[in-house]
């Protein structure tokens, strides 16, 4: 680690607290319907629609247009991919996808995982990237944007069933977030260096004479929502750190930057619609804390390299090289990892399959930790709303008290819905990987001999289920079982975590708001946020401890003792 | 549920048809306006023929030239239908080793190349694997053990060669983000203008 490495992480990380605290109270006015420069086109969205954007909707109501939404989208993605062989913008002439693939692909970005099975510029037409992919990567992070909003309104309502519409707020987050923040975005990307065009893959001759095929495409545009809206499915294979999606370090500094603004920003927009910005605060600090914390192992362990590498005679002030970009530094790979990771980003700028042991299991757990650090645009913060009222209720229940959350009573229905969601998690992931070590047609996937062989299964239910979608590259993903479950996780991982957290969101909307007290628990201090941060680790991380032990822990110790696969 | 499949097949067309195709084409037209260089591929051409793109590594393998990263990206194998081979610097497939920190293969990789450079230590990315197999840059420690290599197959004094290298290092970005490098096309591309 170097000082000038951790200016490069200080600077990006102030940028993005600095850009979050207007862009959050922005967010709060925009969910008002206060901000409405793009009024025509909103007026035609609610006209094509025939919906009233006035019109309050209850937890049930707003849940299931979230679910027809999707389910709408997810059939027109997966059509367009089956038959982009007979469509236009087709210039390398690729065909359909097979339907195991298309069906992976369409859940994996209607749920905002963008996990992928394929390679970019060895399977996707120039169509399916625009009018399939781009269009998924803004409705689901408009999706998440909206269901946080919802469950927002229900802390600061009292006595209503109302939680806003669902419709009304995706067109909005779109038209006035995603929108004008992708064209700003995308349009520096492509001075730093990404393609923007239709034209086909170019054909170079090289000094020494060799065909080199270019790949080019509309990369930009779809790469700035692919950080905003915390998506990650890159243009390229190889994501972020192909030279075209990520040309410099400085694009990467500001992919960075782009995939943590909405989540942190979206936290005060939490506290500018329940009246109190210190409630904010309190929950984006413990999300920064951890981001930070997560920066840094990476950070160390890269930087430190691999031993048995190192031994060979290879000089270690680069750090562990394989799998990296030169143009990046360890610094950048470091802040990019944790934060795509605990962002539920799964963009990456660097090989994780390649990482040293420790420096792979810190992506592993921030994913396995909930999601929530700051998690997904939307996703993260009502994720986080969920631990915050499991801590209160432990809190409750360390002093004999009714919990309360901003006036709310907390109570049974609302704890067990809440364990409900944050069971998800462990279930799936560990049920899956579970399966998936015994069954031939899955082991078959998995390349590593050893320990980092379940680790490599376990990132990619682990990816999955937290709607992540980086990996441990290696697994062979585009296998019919391993499209049909990891898209069965995904879905679970997204939609039997969303339902229960609308139906806490209902329940609490109806309660009254009561007044705070001297001897209510306050939730905006350090006390607070020290307690979220312990039930976060422990709730979200605690089930998963054998799993690691046997991961990327027991490969540490094999390092460790020369021992190789 | 059937009062919500109007709006929400109104709000999926509606978004893929500003979203997915009104926004892309018109963004792509202001980018080809503002930025066409980059947005078409930062292709570099030399009398007329695109020779490569400055982002794109390439594999470089002639004692004249300098030589890039090892690149782990592989081709489709003519020979045996379904399984690939090596194809070092293939644009058309970025792909990473994706090897393992304990893989044995990897170390016997590692152990070959490092073998192979003759000096030690070796700079890690003289024998390692990019992401994206092509990585276009060198660490000017690694471009400076080239030097005395490239510059007796080109019967050049080393002294220009080295200078060539310095002029061709790239400091960090603003003074701080990422590593000092050299970009290995547009260096040998400058070393064949070498008189």
């Amino acid at each position: 680690m170097t000082l000038i490495g951790w200016a490069q992480i200080a600077l990006v990380l102030a940028c993005v607290v600095a850009a979050a605290i207007p862009l959050g109270r922005y967010m709060a006015a925009v969910a008002a319907g206060h901000v409405t420069f793009l009024a025509p086109v909103e007026r035609a969205f609610y006209a094509a629609a025939g919906i009233d954007p006035r019109q309050g909707q209850g937890w049930r109501g707003y849940t299931l247009a979230m679910l027809a939404t999707n389910a709408a989208g997810f059939l027109l993605l997966y059509a367009l991919l089956r038959g982009q062989g007979g469509l236009p913008l087709n210039p390398q002439g690729f065909d359909g996808l097979t339907p195991w693939l298309a069906f992976n692909t369409a859940v994996s970005f209607v749920t905002n995982t963008n996990w992928q099975a394929y390679g970019g510029e060895a399977a996707l037409s120039y169509l399916s990237q625009m009018a399939g992919l781009t269009v998924q990567n803004f409705l689901s992070a408009a999706t998440g944007m909206a269901l946080a909003l919802a469950v927002s309104r229900a802390f600061a309502r009292g006595g209503v069933k109302d939680l806003g519409n669902f419709w009304a707020d995706l067109v909005r987050v779109t038209l006035y977030v995603l929108i004008p923040l992708s064209l700003l975005v995308g349009l520096a990307f492509v001075a730093m260096g990404m393609p923007q065009t239709l034209a086909p893959y170019a054909e170079a001759t090289t000094l020494e004479g060799v065909r080199q095929v270019v790949p080019l495409g509309p990369a930009a545009f779809q790469i700035a929502i692919k950080h905003l809206g915390t998506n990650g499915g890159g243009f390229f294979n190889v994501n972020a750190a192909h030279p075209f999606e990520g040309p410099t370090a400085l694009a990467t500094a500001l992919q960075i930057w782009s995939q943590q603004v909405i989540p942190f920003g979206l936290a005060l927009t939490f506290g500018a619609i329940v009246g109190d910005i210190r409630q904010g605060r309190a929950l984006l600090l413990v999300m920064l804390a951890y981001v930070l914390a997560g920066t840094w192992a990476v950070y160390a362990s890269e930087t430190g390299g691999n031993p048995l590498h190192l031994a060979l005679g290879i000089d270690a002030v680069q750090g562990n090289m394989e799998g990296k970009e030169l143009r990046f530094g360890q610094a950048l790979v470091a802040l990019f990892t944790a934060t795509t990771t605990g962002a539920s980003c799964g963009a990456v700028n660097a090989m994780f399959d390649s990482f040293t042991p420790l420096g792979g299991l810190v992506p592993l757990f921030l994913i396995q930790l909930g999601e929530v650090l700051p998690g997904g645009v939307g996703s993260g913060l009502y994720g986080m709303l969920v631990f915050a009222l499991l801590a209160v209720f432990v809190a409750g229940l360390m002093v004999g008290r009714t919990p309360e959350y901003l006036g709310k009573k907390v109570q049974a229905r609302e704890v067990k819905l809440a364990m409900l969601a944050v069971l998800v998690l462990p279930a799936v992931i560990l049920g899956f990987t579970a399966v998936a070590l015994v069954l031939p047609a899955a082991v078959a996937s998995i390349p590593a001999a050893g320990p980092h062989g379940l680790s490599e299964m376990l990132y990619a239910y682990s990816s999955a289920a937290g709607n992540n979608g980086s990996a441990f590259g290696g697994v062979t993903a585009d296998t019919p079982w391993m499209n049909v479950t990891l898209g069965i996780a995904m879905m679970l991982g997204r939609f039997a975590y969303a339902v229960p957290v609308m139906a806490i969101a209902g329940s609490l909307a109806a309660k009254p708001r009561a007044v705070g007290s001297a001897g209510s628990f306050p939730t905006h201090g350090p006390l607070f946020a020290g307690l979220l941060a312990g039930v976060i680790l422990i709730l979200g991380g605690l089930q998963f401890m054998p799993a690691l032990a046997l991961g990327p822990l027991a490969e540490h110790v094999s390092l460790l003792a020369g021992k190789t696969f | 549920m059937n009062a919500n499949m109007r709006p929400a097949l109104a709000v999926v067309g509606l978004s893929t048809l500003l979203c997915g195709l009104a926004l892309p084409l018109g963004f792509t037209g202001v980018a080809q306006l503002a930025f066409p260089a980059q947005a078409n591929g930062s292709l570099v051409e030399r009398e007329g023929t695109v020779i490569g793109s400055s982002l794109i590594g390439q594999g470089f393998t002639s004692e004249r030239y300098f030589h890039p990263r090892p690149s782990a990206t592989t081709e489709a194998d003519s020979e045996k239908p379904g399984s690939t081979r090596a194809a070092p610097y293939n644009a058309a497939a970025s792909a990473g080793s994706q090897a393992a920190p304990t893989s044995a293969a990897l170390l016997q990789t590692l152990k070959e190349r490092v073998a192979a450079e003759g000096r030690w230590p070796v700079p890690a990315d003289a024998v390692t694997a990019s992401a994206s197999g092509l990585d276009p840059h060198v660490s000017p420690e690694n471009a400076a053990r080239q030097v005395e290599r490239v510059a007796a197959a080109r019967g050049l004094a080393s002294e220009r060669v080295r200078a060539l290298v310095a002029r061709h290092t790239e400091g960090r970005e603003w003074g701080l983000f990422g590593e000092p490098r050299v970009n290995v096309l547009r260096l040998n591309l400058a070393l064949d203008g070498l008189r």
